[in-house]
């Protein structure tokens, strides 16, 4: 219903947009080709029909379009796939889909391979004259086995009454299947499958009610036939099934035939078993005939007219179940670009484009869903809060040894068995959190670690980067002490270093928080340095001369001066920092977007991957606009000093 | 005795190619309380240095100058400096600029506050406290310098070039307000620049320095200075004496510039 509004929307507004561009087209300036003066301005209209045209396209090409307004289209198509998967069978035994009979084609193959392996033996320097002339027998007797399956004097009575008696069901099938109140449900079982469609949910992520409560299915695309054409299809396919079974048992094999091959099989037997252990090439050969004699006995083949009947109503059933897709079809056509609904087997699923390109309401829907603190992903929330005590962070603040370099011992029991606590015992319990203070909440789950991890390291790459930056930019034994370390480390991708230090410091906070710390740190260092660097030497003598100590004109003159590419370099390195976290979340981890992902991924959970792919979208947006609004405000002299 | 004094003064570079030049040899001068002192002269002839000297951004290689009987060995509140771009911090606003020298000697907030609305109303900028310092045209700009130096209370005021990159108009503005300040202020300032006519009309006394080495060439005491605290400037500049000094000093550094051009090639 939704996915139907939207999509009207988009048509409207795309219509209104471009109908107003237009008329804004004629009223702006034009003096030359490109000579309009506004001609990078955009324009919102323009952004409206740009973004419209991006969720028009991820719409028709997730199938979201069709199942907006064929919400039952999938169901039905699943159906008509399960009769395709039934038939296919047997009309590849017919020149239907295929350009030969099978027999034909397989004849064809068989004659082939003996020829190869006749080639082979009359070539072969290891087999003598003798065992060359028996294995070319072999290969005779074996060709002369197809001659007495494809005469059709030879074919079996039994035989040509079971083709029959097949033809036969196909055509009643055909026939039943055309009438209207086919496959002839009773209101009982109508009743039962509706029951079982309502709880087995809709196609996509929907909720669905069942027995006491409503539970989340994410079902791809319901299997139990909700429409009477639906249904149609699916009672021919288990039919069809159970023809094609019957089918494919049948085997031609008249007395002449099961005869030959029983002799030639005993031939070959007793021949392979005279071959002393020296002769084993001739053996294989042998072993290898018997197969393509194998071969020839299980695969149907017919004379070639035997089977003509059935064929034609085949054909005949195929048209039918066509013609009832009706407008079906067309739905699958336009709606499904790129692939359509396949079964195999029991189930349906969707194969194309629409696999990797999820729907975006089942995107939303499942958003929703994770968003939900009791859900989330992996039992971790994306983002929520959590009442913490004030008092586990004041122990996880204080280091412990504070007690143990106090004065006295630690309270030993009594022999009453009771624990006196002593004031060294008590100031344990203070460094070591364990009292009660009152709560205050703190963000947790997937996005908070995240952002805590490149945010740390940020600080981290700040706090030590820019006073080392600012020394080696105005002192020359420092850029030359320090430049061989930074410099040495700095050109390799941080990724590179990932898998050491997170075998080093481990897979939690700790090695990602080193880790782009290392990011931001080379990258702090160095536009620390060229702010101090860039510092004009007027400046400094001015505020020397103002009576600045060095100190004061480190603060006031060399530290605000170097601003702009200070925060410039804080731009670059959280854009640097958000790239790597997320690949070092990948390589290990147990929290975190990247995790999620990575995750996902694992289990093909398409919707989860692009909800994973939108929230560092949207987060990576958010520090940039964040930063370039503190950019603005803290240095608006920047190019105009 | 609040006079500058250079004794012998000697200043020898050496450039990385093992040249050695003399920017400043053996100069002796004398510069009592109150005195404007305008230098002139071709381009590498010292000028700068000697500035640089006196500011305490260098030592003199040999030789002493002393201020007030103290020798220079470092920069100092006592000698305040303008530069020829100002050298404002553009992170600050014009008060806060004004502010700085006082606020790096920690003053009472409240104290300084007025004195700088003062200096501010002194070289004509009353209202543009609270204005960023980019937002300023060149003048403008050199009006926050010179108030921000002058804050300070310095002795000796020293001045590179201050007007070299103003316009024509704005130069001639910024000139009176020189002479103004001097008038009022009683400081001592050297001034250097490039320009003949602003040497004549703002020195008391001119230096002529020649190059290589620096030395002073010619000495000259001037009544302009005196005349233009009364008179318009351009009215001085059409003084019959006026345009002869004018002549006079442009034809000795056009030889100089010659002599070097000759040596050169």
């Amino acid at each position: 219903m939704l996915t139907q509004i939207i999509t009207f929307l988009i048509f409207v507004a795309v219509i209104g947009c471009i109908l107003y561009g237009r008329r804004l087209i004629k009223t702006e300036k034009v003096d030359a080709v490109f000579g309009n003066p506004e001609r990078a301005l955009g324009g919102t209209h323009w952004v409206i029909v740009g973004s419209s045209f991006l969720l028009l396209v991820w719409l028709y090409y997730s199938w979201d379009i069709a199942k907006g307004f064929y919400p039952k289209s999938a169901n039905e198509l699943c159906q008509v796939a399960k009769v395709n998967d039934s038939l296919l069978g047997l009309k590849y035994q017919f020149p239907i889909e295929e350009r030969e009979f099978k027999s034909t084609s397989q004849i064809k193959k068989e004659n082939k391979n003996l020829n190869l392996i006749l080639n082979e033996i009359q070539n072969s320097q290891e087999i003598d004259n003798q065992q060359k002339t028996v294995l070319a027998g072999f290969i005779k007797k074996t060709n002369q086995l197809i001659p007495l399956l494809t005469n059709e004097d030879l074919i079996e009575n039994e035989t040509k009454q079971k083709i029959n008696d097949i033809t036969g069901k196909i055509n009643l099938l055909t026939e039943n299947f055309q009438k209207p109140d086919y496959p002839f449900e009773t209101e009982q079982e109508l009743n039962e499958r509706l029951k079982a469609v309502s709880e087995e949910g809709g196609w996509g992520i929907v909720k669905v009610q069942s027995g006491t409560g409503s539970i989340e299915n994410t079902m791809e695309v319901p299997l139990i036939p909700a429409t009477d054409r639906g249904l149609k299809f699916h009672t021919a396919a288990q039919e069809l099934n159970l023809i094609s079974d019957e089918f494919f048992k049948l085997r031609n094999h008249n007395p002449q035939f099961k005869t030959q091959i029983k002799q030639l099989k005993d031939d070959i037997k007793s021949y392979r078993k005279d071959l002393s252990d020296s002769e084993e090439v001739a053996s294989t050969y042998a072993k290898n005939i018997v197969k393509i004699a194998r071969r020839i006995e299980f695969a149907s083949i017919y004379p070639p007219n035997a089977l003509n009947k059935m064929q034609n109503a085949i054909i005949k059933f195929d048209n039918a179940q066509i013609k009832a897709q009706g407008g079906l079809r067309f739905i699958d056509i336009l709606l499904f670009p790129a692939g359509t609904i396949v079964a195999s087997g029991p189930s349906c699923s969707e194969q194309g484009s629409g696999r990797w390109l999820p729907k975006p309401s089942d995107t939303f829907n499942k958003f929703i869903l994770m968003s939900k603190p009791s859900v989330g992903y992996k039992d971790i929330p994306l983002l929520w809060i959590d009442m913490v005590d004030v008092s586990k962070m004041i122990g996880f603040i204080l280091p412990d040894w504070i007690a143990d370099i106090l004065p006295g011992e630690y309270p030993v029991h009594t022999k009453d068995g009771i624990v006196k606590e002593n004031f060294k015992g008590n100031v344990l319990k203070v460094v070591t959190g364990d009292f009660k203070l009152f709560k205050i909440p703190v963000p947790y789950g997937h996005i908070w670690d995240s952002f805590l991890r490149v945010f740390l390291g940020l600080v981290f790459g700040i706090i030590i980067g820019v006073p080392l930056g600012l020394f080696m930019g105005l002192n020359r034994f420092a850029k030359g002490f320090f430049d061989p370390l930074i410099e040495l480390y700095r050109p390799v991708p941080p990724l590179a270093w990932a898998p050491l230090i997170i075998s080093v410091l481990g897979i939690d906070n700790t090695g990602k928080v080193f880790l782009l710390f290392m990011v931001s740190l080379s990258i702090m260092i160095i536009s620390a340095r060229a702010g101090a660097s860039g510092t004009q030497l007027s400046k400094i003598h001015a505020a020397h001369s103002l009576g600045a100590s060095k100190r004061q004109i480190l603060r006031h003159v060399i530290f605000p001066n170097s601003l702009p590419e200070i925060l410039t370099g804080i731009r670059v390195a959280v854009g640097m920092c958000w790239g790597t976290l997320v690949a070092a979340e990948f390589l290990a981890g147990t929290t975190g977007i990247g995790f999620v992902e990575n995750v996902a991924k694992k289990y093909f959970q398409y919707e989860v991957i692009w909800i994973t792919i939108f929230i560092m979208g949207m987060l990576g947006l958010l520090f940039d606009i964040t930063l370039r609004k503190i950019i603005d405000k803290t240095i608006p002299w920047r190019g105009k000093g | 005795m609040s006079d500058l004094i250079s004794q012998n003064l000697n200043m020898i570079f050496k450039t990385p190619k093992g040249e050695t030049v003399h920017a400043l040899k053996d100069l002796n001068f004398t510069l009592k309380k109150g005195e404007l002192l305008t230098v002139l002269g071709p381009s590498g002839c010292g000028k700068t240095t000697l500035l640089n000297i006196t500011a305490g951004f260098i030592r003199p290689t040999s030789g002493v100058i002393t201020l007030n009987n103290k020798e220079i060995d470092g920069p100092g509140v006592e000698r305040g400096m303008v530069f020829q771009q100002g050298a404002l911090f553009e992170w600050l606003t014009v008060a806060e600029n004004v502010n700085f020298g006082l606020r790096m000697k920690k003053e009472d907030p409240i104290q300084t506050a007025k004195k700088v609305d003062e200096w501010l109303e002194i070289v004509g900028l009353q209202g543009f406290g609270n204005t960023p310092t980019y937002q300023l045209s060149g003048g403008m700009q050199q009006r926050v310098a010179l108030a921000r130096c002058l804050i300070n209370d310095p002795d000796l005021i020293l001045m590179d070039e201050p007007l070299g990159a103003l316009d024509a108009l704005t130069r001639e503005k910024m000139q009176s307000l020189v002479l103004k300040i001097w008038k009022e202020t009683g400081k001592t300032i050297i001034l250097i620049t490039h320009s003949v006519e602003e040497a004549l009309l703002l020195g008391e006394r001119l230096y002529v320095m020649a190059p290589r080495p620096g030395r002073i060439h010619k000495e000259y005491n001037l009544p302009f200075a005196s005349m233009g605290l009364k008179e318009d400037l351009r009215e001085i500049k059409k003084n019959k004496d006026f345009s002869t000094k004018r002549e006079e000093i442009l034809e000795m550094i056009w030889n100089m510039e010659e002599e070097i051009m000759g040596k050169d090639i």
